[in-house]
């Protein structure tokens, strides 16, 4: 016995000797290219790969800091390297993981492995098991559902990663997506063939929680024509990371006909910096549908853009965002018609309590090729308190004249008299307004997977939980 | 016969101009009150006030429910003790129907998981006295109900809730004789499921009709003036107000 824990002692000393190296190396250097070229061998990526993050490399030091939305400043970039580190800091020990997260998993109701899972702790032995489940029905059908690294290796997929991979947004398009072309790290690729429906949604949950994966992940999907897919991001239940920077990117490439519904509920603890980057390219009669829940973070910049590039193609989008106390939280959406008849529907919810700041951009585009377009915009938000703050900004760049476009904004607040009326027939304070914040979100909650929406309901339950001062 | 209701030197304000100045009135259980007076005179605030609104501040006395001290809790607190209050203009919940709210209202009072088989059951019975349409069930609460459909609802919830005390706060008013029936056939039958107190904010006889009033109480300038039989209500609406109030 004694021996064994012998052992084990030397084992982690040498670890520990080499961890501490390269943690002085990083946080003396900052991020350099022997940095990105380590993580490179240690991904084993094949040649392009490597070289396109070194350029990314390059252009991230070249580009200036974003400096328009939502204050970053808590952001250590010169110290990027810390949030890199292929090591990534992710607890090893559920003592560690903060008392607020472990209250939100038991309120959840979220079993145990599933938590420790959650905040970095251990496996995940019931998801691992679903996802086998689902990857076996996804393969009958002929969709590939994979990791992105290894289906750089795969000769069937290499190419079609290649003319995809970060096209859309390329990694000149702002310093967080440079920074993610050089360290991504993760996520998945999947690929739905000619005249496939996938009638199971594909959850990336079961992916992202994957040792290290998670921070600066990439989603790829392709669908070719015809094809449809409701891909859910995410999940539901705050996850913890000690580092606090998320910057992710997802391409979605939708093909002639196709549709695709691509579902996210965000709910990073309150630690996190989510500068995430997401784009759809939809061809002729194609359909992107975004349904977006934020929740989490200490600030986000998110704004899916969809660029409506073949003729009668749409893009929907249904949003809801809630910045409770120390969130600033800004989100929104970016529609581009590219191409004649095509149509957008923009509906977003933001909710702001506690002193929480939430600002809602929406960005509607119609180029001179868009003639005959349709474009509504349909934005509310309910601030719960007078110390809080709810902005929306509207932008819209119309370079033609054939085509119907519409805007509409309120903001709100929750009356002394709805209380009343809900108190009165018996509902605590503190429920009614839970309900009435969930009656406001319920349009958006009506769009996502039954699951999602019960885990919503109780996170605004949670998040007005206390909330009666 | 126990005192359900017993309001006792009763004074409240609003912004600081006091709308109640000393308000005596007692209610046997059991019992249909009406509570008269002329536009302002306080009726609402008295209804208001008994059902904890926020909006009113208590300054002086005291409000006994049921034999307890009720004067400081907060408005649920009461309702879970079994006062309701029928709301002259009822707020509009968009996205919570009128099913899922009067569902989640039903636990929240008896503390117990309500079966959805068995609500929309006891719900679709509710809403066929008040001969409500079952869609009305699944639409947004009062969201976009005329002025009579919000009324209806207000009854409805009434019967569902079973309140002991229910203060009707002008629920015939702006209703046209049709819909006025419709409502006082929702009142008799609360009379008759629950056996429940009334208390009728009213300046309509025809609601009163059908009901045996056991008392009448005359409130004017934030003071009860008169209080009398049950046939004063009727009185009071052949002849006018200033007959009866203007003694003071």
């Amino acid at each position: 016995m004694k021996q064994k824990t012998q052992v084990e002692d030397i084992d982690r000393s040498f670890y520990d000797f080499r961890y501490d190296e390269d943690a002085q190396d990083f946080f003396d250097s900052g991020i350099t290219p022997d940095i990105i070229r380590g993580i490179s061998e240690e991904k084993n990526d094949p040649d392009w790969m490597r070289e396109f993050r070194l350029r990314s490399l390059e252009i991230y030091s070249r580009m200036p800091m974003v400096k328009w939305g939502a204050s970053i400043e808590g952001l250590d970039v010169d110290n990027i390297v810390a949030y890199i580190r292929p090591k990534s800091r992710m607890n090893t020990d559920w003592d560690s993981v903060p008392d607020n997260i472990k209250e939100t998993f038991e309120r959840l109701g979220i079993p145990q492995a599933e938590r420790e899972s959650l905040a970095g702790v251990g496996a995940q032995y019931d998801s691992e098991l679903v996802y086998h489940n689902v990857r076996k029905e996804v393969a009958q059908s002929g969709v590939v559902y994979t990791d992105l690294e290894s289906a750089m290796h795969d000769e069937r997929y290499a190419g079609i990663i290649k003319d995809h991979f970060m096209k859309l947004v390329p990694p000149s398009d702002h310093k967080f997506a440079a920074l993610h072309g050089a360290v991504w790290s993760g996520g998945s690729f999947v690929y739905v063939p000619k005249n496939v429906h996938l009638e199971v949604p594909l959850q990336s949950y079961f992916r992202l929680n994957a040792k290290g994966a998670g921070q600066f992940e990439h989603t790829l999907i392709i669908l070719e024509e015809n094809s449809s897919l409701h891909f859910i991001e995410g999940c539901s239940a705050p996850k913890y990371y000690e580092a606090g920077l998320h910057a992710g990117c997802v391409e979605l490439y939708v093909g002639e006909g196709a549709s695709l519904r691509y579902s996210t509920i965000e709910n990073w603890s309150k630690n996190m910096y989510n500068l995430n980057t997401k784009r759809a390219i939809v061809q002729k009669n194609g359909r992107i549908e975004w349904v977006s829940g934020s929740f989490g973070s200490h600030v986000s910049y998110l704004y899916p853009m969809s660029i409506l590039n073949g003729e009668g193609a749409s893009a929907e989008f249904t949003g809801i965002t809630f910045a409770g106390e120390g969130q600033d939280l800004d989100t929104g959406a970016k529609i581009v018609h590219n191409a004649p008849n095509t149509s957008s529907y923009m509906n977003t919810k933001s909710i702001s309590k506690s002193g929480g700041k939430s600002t809602f951009r929406s960005a509607v585009t119609v180029s001179e090729k868009a003639a005959g377009s349709k474009s509504s915009v349909n934005c509310e938000s309910l601030m719960l308190d007078n110390i809080s703050r709810s902005d929306t900004v509207p932008v819209i760049d119309v370079r033609t004249d054939k085509c119907d476009i519409g805007h509409e904004a309120k903001i709100g607040r929750i009356s002394d008299e709805a209380i009343f009326y809900l108190t009165s027939r018996g509902l605590s304070e503190e429920d009614a307004r839970a309900m009435i914040v969930r009656g406001f979100a319920d349009n958006v909650s009506k769009e996502l997977p039954l699951e999602y929406a019960v885990e919503m309901n109780n996170l605004i339950g949670l998040e007005m939980h206390g909330s009666v001062g | 016969m126990s005192e359900i209701l017993k309001i006792e030197n009763l004074a409240v304000s609003a912004e600081d101009k006091e709308l109640l100045h000393g308000v005596n009135l007692t209610v046997g259980e059991g019992e249909t009150h009406v509570l008269m007076g002329p536009n302002g005179a306080g009726k609402s605030t008295l209804g208001s006030t008994v059902m904890g609104s926020p909006e009113y501040r208590i300054t002086a006395g005291s409000i006994i429910f049921g034999g307890e001290d009720i004067t400081a809790e907060t408005a649920d607190k009461r309702a879970r003790r079994g006062i309701f209050l029928s709301f002259q203009n009822p707020v509009e919940i968009p996205g919570i129907s009128l099913s899922e709210f009067l569902r989640n209202a039903l636990e929240q009072q008896t503390g117990k998981r309500i079966k959805l088989f068995e609500h929309k059951k006891n719900l679709a019975a509710a809403m066929s006295v008040l001969g409500m349409d079952s869609s009305y069930a699944d639409r947004d609460l009062n969201v976009g109900f005329s002025g009579g459909e919000k009324k209806k609802a207000e009854i409805l919830q009434l019967l569902m809730l079973k309140p002991r005390l229910a203060i009707l706060d002008e629920t015939d008013s702006g209703l046209d004789v049709d819909a006025v029936r419709t409502v006082s056939k929702g009142i008799e039958e609360y009379r008759r499921s629950a056996g429940g107190t009334l208390l009728i904010i009213t300046h309509n006889a025809k609601i009163l009709e059908e009901l045996t009033v056991d008392k009448t109480h005359i409130i004017s300038g934030g003071r009860l003036v008169r209080e009398g039989s049950g046939q004063l209500a009727f009185d009071v609406l052949a002849d006018g107000f200033e007959k009866y109030i203007g003694e003071e």
